[in-house]
């Protein structure tokens, strides 16, 4: 498990930091989109892998070792919701960017072939 | 610490978030209902600064036994609730953020919140941000509030639209949504070794993190790092700051001098907190990178000065040297090092904020197209521009002799940046050489900050004189600029808080002191929040 989940993170990883450095701002937003998958997924990986174990604590007196730790998935259920939110805004700030300048490079002009 | 008294510690971040929200369900044509309730809640939220101040100092006593304040949301006990944590570092930086926040307000009253929709709500959740950030005492709700003050800074360099901010904003999201990924995965490490996320809980528990860990511990402290050191501009990563402040509209651009100084407090209190001395392993391991990258910084931003040719480029330069002058002290360390840059801190985001809300009417006449950007074709339909022409006329009274006035203040202001006597920024930068030379042996470093310090009031000097001469002598056949009292008061107020500064500049200098010996002492911090004095009142 630990290694599919590594080479999950990496390959995510990867992906997003190739496309965060192409010159097209919607390959851009896809590689931020990418790269935010994968910070999710490692902060998961941070608050140990475990399988089968609830988040809640239920009711009366419990073992705190038989359930997951419910720090990182709040953490992440925050970062979705965040990047999902500055994503639509970056789109829409692409749409604007390419309105304005009449073309969908990064720096508002093409560069040199 | 009893009845509402106690509640004062949420207001900063509750007020300007209600108020905004309340805002949103105004139509835009309400424009003077809108200016009159966030000018009053930005007052209101100066006056709540105040009263911390006083809260947290017993009466503003200089005694540095007066405990922090903690606010437990809820009163769920601390490693596990939401706490917030008002001490002497947190008031001085909420004060200044809603000083600068109201000139701003007030200056974009002259014309510029109508140049598109939503300005003022913005500029509200830009401060819940802030507050947020200053007063929060764990990092993930840290991150929460970076979240908002970035979101709502996204709108504002967008304010007015153009091909210019829409361009230079695209940069600015990009670079900070990746930073904020870095943010994520410092705070996923730093929990993985440790376990918590509460600041006084952290700073208990690193020393015992076992050294097979440490190394894991740091590289997560120092990816979290790179988010704030991006904010806060440091070289190599602050290229965007510059062009991003440039391209702002002006009030904005006050603003978001506020904004690195965030990246600064943040890195001075995790930086005493977490790494300080008592820290086992780990201790000051950040000390050397933030020292070296600070003088760096510092290189940059003189050469940025010397080599802009407008005055936004030397202001956005200048908040670079200002910020690697913070970050080499912080690096350095001690209590007179920090109450010196503290003061430093205090001075020059003043001064900043005043020349970014000077540029505008000092260049309006000189290049009345180029200089005023804002005006184009709208992006979207609900958006409102060409309000410059259409308002021309009702921007105020004409006060004759206005470039007296703009020229005292330019002078005022360059006075200040570049460190000469006897304004406040010359104390603050005196004390900063004062407090290096307190030390039995002085480190090259230190000598090579100390020149670098000189070295770069001395560009500023040049910078801001070579500006002055082009933007101010101007032939006297071109027409006076036109200046409202609306544009003339926040910038007259900004200088005077300098000018307060210089004068009382002993009883604050105390403050500061006592201030950096709370820093240092850990032990009140972490007391304050984990055993609090009395939880069962705490709910009352």
């Amino acid at each position: 498990m630990e290694i599919v989940l590594a080479l999950a993170i990496g390959i995510l990883t990867a992906s997003g930091l190739w496309l965060l450095f192409r010159p097209r701002t919607f390959q851009v937003v896809l590689g931020l989109a990418l790269l935010s998958y994968a910070v999710n997924l490692f902060i998961l990986a941070a608050g140990r892998l475990r399988i089968g174990a609830p988040p809640i604590v239920g009711k009366g007196t419990v073992d705190p070792a038989v359930y997951a730790d419910p720090v990182p998935q709040a953490l992440i259920l925050t970062a979705i919701v965040i990047s999902f939110a500055t994503t639509a805004l970056l789109l829409v700030v692409l749409l604007a960017s390419r309105g304005l300048t009449g073309t969908d490079h990064v720096d508002g002009e093409e560069g040199e072939p | 610490m009893s009845g509402w008294m106690q509640h004062l510690i949420v207001a900063p971040i509750l007020l300007p978030l209600a108020v905004s929200g309340l805002l949103l369900a105004f139509d835009e044509r309400r424009r003077t209902l809108k200016r009159v309730v966030s000018l009053a809640t930005v007052g209101v939220l100066v006056g709540i600064a105040v009263m911390l101040l006083w809260l947290v100092t017993d009466g503003f006593s200089l005694d540095p036994e007066a405990a922090p304040r903690v606010y437990r949301l809820g009163n769920w006990p601390a490693p596990f609730g939401i706490v917030l944590v008002a001490d002497r570092l947190s008031a001085l930086m909420l004060l200044l953020t809603s000083l600068l926040g109201f000139t701003a307000l007030f200056y974009s009253m002259a014309r510029w919140d109508r140049s598109g929709p939503r300005f003022h709500v913005l500029f509200l959740l830009l401060l819940t941000g802030v507050n947020g950030a200053f007063l929060t005492g764990d990092i993930f709700n840290l991150f929460v509030f970076f979240e908002v003050l970035l979101a709502a800074s996204y709108g504002l360099v967008l304010h007015g639209s153009g091909t210019e901010r829409t361009s230079a904003s695209l940069h600015y999201i990009t670079i900070n949504i990746a930073t904020s990924l870095l943010f994520l995965i410092g705070v996923a490490m730093i929990y993985a070794t440790t376990g918590t996320l509460n600041m006084a809980d952290l700073a208990t528990r690193i020393p015992a993190v076992p050294s097979a860990n440490l190394a894991l511990l740091e590289s997560g402290a120092a990816i979290l790092g790179m988010a704030f050191l991006v904010k806060s501009g440091m070289w190599p990563l602050g290229f965007w700051l510059s062009r991003t402040y440039a391209a702002a509209a002006p009030p904005v651009a006050a603003l978001f001098a506020i904004m690195t100084k965030v990246g600064i407090y943040i890195i001075l209190r995790l930086t005493s907190l977490l790494f300080g001395d008592a820290s086992g392993g780990a201790a000051g391991f950040t000390d050397n990178w933030l020292i070296w990258a600070g003088l760096a910084t510092i290189a940059f931003g003189t050469i940025g000065i010397l080599s802009a040719r407008t005055l936004s480029q030397i202001a956005g330069h200048y908040l670079l040297v200002s910020s690697g002058i913070l970050l080499a002290s912080i690096g350095i360390g001690g209590h007179a090092v920090t109450a010196a840059l503290l003061f430093y801190l205090v001075s020059s985001t003043l001064a900043v904020g005043a020349l970014y809300l000077i540029i505008e009417p000092v260049a309006r006449n000189v290049e009345e197209d180029d200089m005023v950007p804002g005006i184009s074709e709208p992006v979207f339909d609900d958006e409102y521009t060409g309000a410059l022409e259409e308002d021309e006329d009702e921007a105020g009274i004409v006060i004759p002799g206005t470039i007296a006035v703009l020229g005292g203040a330019f002078i005022f202001c360059t006075l200040l940046l570049s460190g000469l006597p006897p304004l406040s920024g010359f104390i603050a930068k005196f004390a900063i050489i004062d407090a290096l030379f307190q030390h039995t042996s002085i480190a090259p470093t230190s000598w090579l900050l100390i020149a670098l310090v000189i070295c770069s009031g001395l560009a500023t000097l040049i910078g801001l004189t070579r500006a002055g001469i082009d933007l101010l002598w101007t032939p006297a056949e071109d027409r006076p600029p036109r200046l409202s009292v609306i544009e003339v008061a926040p910038i007259g107020l900004l200088l005077a808080t300098c000018l307060a500064l210089m004068l009382s500049a002993g009883p604050i200098f105390l403050y500061m002191e006592t201030t950096a010996i709370g820093l240092a002492d850990r032990s009140a911090y972490i007391e304050a929040v984990l055993h609090p004095p009395h939880v069962g009142e705490a709910g009352s």
